[in-house]
């Protein structure tokens, strides 16, 4: 078997379970012949037909409502976000109808919103964002951010097929950089589950989507120039968050540094800091300390842009700041 | 100069020469500068993508033409010829797409997203299509509460007027009965999308009725139709009569940004409205016929286009780059300035910071 791209990973995911399941219809701007913006679903309506794979007006918040709608009566709607930056037009939708609509009325909304996130692009403050940390607070939703090509098509199987919302973030600067040869099969990679993207003794890194690429890089010449061992957790879904895969890696390490492309002040790591307080305090050497994008609008010019997101270089400086601790 | 505008023109004696001048030079300006915006982004020294109005320049300078200065204007991304109108400078645009420390925006926003509200009056457009209608509602709001003889223009494209902030936006202009011009350039596409995939009325200016407010559409390619119908809702909101909206019909010549190659329109339809209805080559015949202007006259203020937009990309091009820690300046008013994140410089100094107290782990209650 041949190796995809992540991209390439989302488009197969998108076209099996469509092929599986009738009821799985796809919605978004310039999603049909055109295939996206980012060519996501490049040749799906072709072979699924316009039923399925529907092109909207301009109207971010009467996707997601109208998915919310059709999941309601048993259908399985996929919505496209052209960039995951203009969920926001949405956000009234999903934090108040679709996140509420199990508790409050006993109504299933197994909907899909997915897009591309993410910076290192240079593509300034509205085609970089990294919202997932405004929909983690909001219960009834799920939240997934892959980083790996075979995560992406196997957890973007589980999302359709998961009976909540889930909101599916996809970083475009890997849709083309990262590939890899798809197991075999059925592919699917279970929400809520944590994976060890490298074992490591000395100390942890939580992290997700493109990070995880970062983390690894920093991992490999702490390994190098050192012989610092690094765990890197990847966490693969945020919303459950596996607290069971950070605690056995706090409890092998006693050292956690969180990172993430995210602004710090709210972002994931707080909660994720929180909760390894809550749960294993005592096997800390360290405090848990964090490491992500600087509290500003992402800017667009390549050296503000390097500045204020997370590089490689960041994370192997709190790497040896917690050794030495 | 010659001018024999004379009532059989369809002018209306609308503009005078002068004006007639003025807006060939602001749409010939605004191909020549993109033009330039290509052979640099060729050269990848253009910072993210390139977006195009090849086609819509009458539409953009027509309309912006209609304003004084003192007059707020909103410009989407197809308006690079309204901002020139408005006063912004080659220079700033070629900074703002080259990504330039000194550029307006100092780096921190792409292309033609940027602003100047103390002197020329214009507002920078995010990407989230329709936000600035409402903002414009605000703005044009302030001008009425305060008795100001002011006005705005927003520019909208047929696409972003699916968006919800559209609806709000040009709803509570109206109702407040806000000095607003709202202009829809239709230019039959948004990114692949079909106007009429976006719509299902035939006429985006009929959704003016719903509204309550007058709806005129208008050819956007005849510059000078479109200098008059801007005026004429401009004057109406002046004089307190409201918002206006205008649909303006165009086409989108290249793809929705430098990458998209277009394959999703009709063969011919590009090559027909590049010969048959191009804005400058409209005006120009119309220059040169009915208004009595010669070519030689043209052709000098061609030149003189070329001249300042190869001066402004030699200054632009000498431009510094932006410094890093620049990016940590300005969210607030107060601090100015935030700190750089604790892994920044000596992590080691960071250690230092964190020394266990004596009593650590020796409680005894
Ligand atoms: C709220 C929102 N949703 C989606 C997008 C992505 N997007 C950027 S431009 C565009 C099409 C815009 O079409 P139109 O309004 O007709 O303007 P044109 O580009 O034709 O001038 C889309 C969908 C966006 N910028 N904002
Ligand atoms: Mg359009």
């Amino acid at each position: 078997m041949a190796e995809i791209t992540f991209l390439e990973a989302i488009r197969e995911a998108l076209a099996e379970e469509m092929a599986r399941d009738p009821e799985v219809v796809l919605l978004g701007e310039d999603i049909g012949k055109y295939g996206g913006a980012f060519k996501a679903t490049d040749g799906l309506q072709a072979r699924f037909g316009e039923g399925r794979v529907i092109d909207t007006p301009v109207s971010e918040a009467a996707i997601v409502g109208a998915a919310a709608g059709m999941a309601h009566y048993g259908m399985r709607p996929v919505c496209e976000m052209q960039f995951i930056d203009f969920v926001s037009c949405a956000y009234d939708m999903l934090t108040n109808y679709v996140a509420t609509s199990r508790y409050r009325a006993f109504l299933p909304c197994p909907i899909v919103v997915r897009g591309p996130s993410g910076g290192y692009v240079r593509g300034g403050p509205f085609h970089s964002q990294n919202p997932e940390a405004a929909f983690l607070h909001t219960p009834g939703l799920k939240i997934v951010y892959p980083s790996t090509a075979e995560d992406a098509k196997g957890l973007l199987k589980a999302a359709i097929r998961d009976d909540d919302p889930v909101l599916f973030f996809e970083h475009k600067y890997l849709y083309r950089r990262i590939k890899a040869v798809m197991p075999p099969g059925d592919h699917v990679v279970p929400l809520g589950k944590a994976r060890v993207a490298r074992e490591g003794t000395d100390l942890t890194i939580v992290t997700y989507a493109a990070t995880v690429w970062k983390a690894l890089e920093a991992a490999e010449q702490l390994a190098a120039e050192e012989g610092l061992e690094v765990e890197v957790i990847d966490l693969r879904t945020l919303l459950p968050m596996d607290d069971e895969a950070i605690e056995a890696s706090v409890r092998k390490t006693n050292r956690v540094l969180i990172v993430h492309e995210d602004t710090v002040t709210g972002g994931i790591a707080g909660e994720i800091t929180a909760r390894i307080n809550e749960r294993c305090f005592e096997w800390l050497d360290a405090p848990v300390r964090r490491v992500g994008a600087h509290d500003v609008p992402l800017p667009y010019a390549p050296p503000l842009e390097d500045f204020v997101l997370p590089q490689t270089s960041d994370i192997v400086r709190a790497c040896r700041w917690l050794a030495a601790y | 100069m010659a001018d024999t505008a004379t009532p059989a023109t369809t002018d209306h004696g609308v503009t005078t020469a002068e004006d007639r001048l003025a807006l060939y030079r602001w749409m010939r300006l605004t191909r020549t500068l993109e033009e330039r915006l290509v052979a640099l982004y060729r050269q990848t020294k253009v910072v993210g993508g390139l977006f195009r109005s090849l086609g819509q320049e009458g539409c953009a300078v027509g309309s912006a033409y209609a304003l004084e200065r003192t007059d707020a204007l909103s410009p989407l991304i197809r308006n690079l010829g309204s901002m020139l109108v408005k006063g912004a400078t080659p220079l700033e645009v070629l900074r703002q797409y080259m990504a330039k420390g000194d550029s307006p925006t100092r780096g921190r926003e792409l292309n033609i997203h940027f602003g100047d509200v103390t002197d020329r009056h214009f507002v920078g457009q995010i990407s989230h299509l329709g936000d600035l209608v409402p903002v414009m509602a605000g703005i044009t709001m302030t001008f009425k509460l305060r008795g100001e003889s002011r006005v705005g223009l927003v520019y909208v494209g047929d696409g972003a007027t699916s968006t919800g902030a559209f609806h709000e936006g040009i709803n509570f202009a109206a109702v407040q009965r806000c000095p607003l011009v709202v202009v829809v350039e239709n230019n039959g596409y948004a990114y692949s999308t079909p106007t009429d995939r976006q719509c299902a009325a035939e006429r985006l200016a009929d959704k003016a009725a719903g509204y309550g407010i007058p709806g005129v559409r208008a050819d956007g390619n005849d510059v000078l139709e479109v200098l008059r119908v801007t005026r004429e809702a401009v004057a109406r909101a002046r004089a307190g009569g409201g918002a206006t909206l205008l649909e303006m019909m165009t086409f989108r010549r290249k793809g929705h940004a430098e990458h998209d190659n277009q394959s999703y329109v009709p063969e011919g339809e590009i090559e027909k409205w590049a010969t048959e209805n191009d804005p400058i080559d409209r005006f120009t015949a119309r220059l040169t016929g009915e208004f009595g202007v010669t070519t030689a006259t043209l052709a000098a203020i061609d030149a003189e286009v070329v001249a300042e937009v190869d001066a402004a990309t030699e200054e632009a091009e000498a431009s510094p780059p932006c410094s890093g820690t620049d990016a940590l300046v300005g969210v607030y008013a107060d601090p100015a300035e935030m700190p750089p994140l604790w892994y920044r410089g000596d992590a080691s100094a960071a250690v230092s910071k964190h020394e266990r107290p004596a009593s650590w782990g020796t409680h005894d209650g």
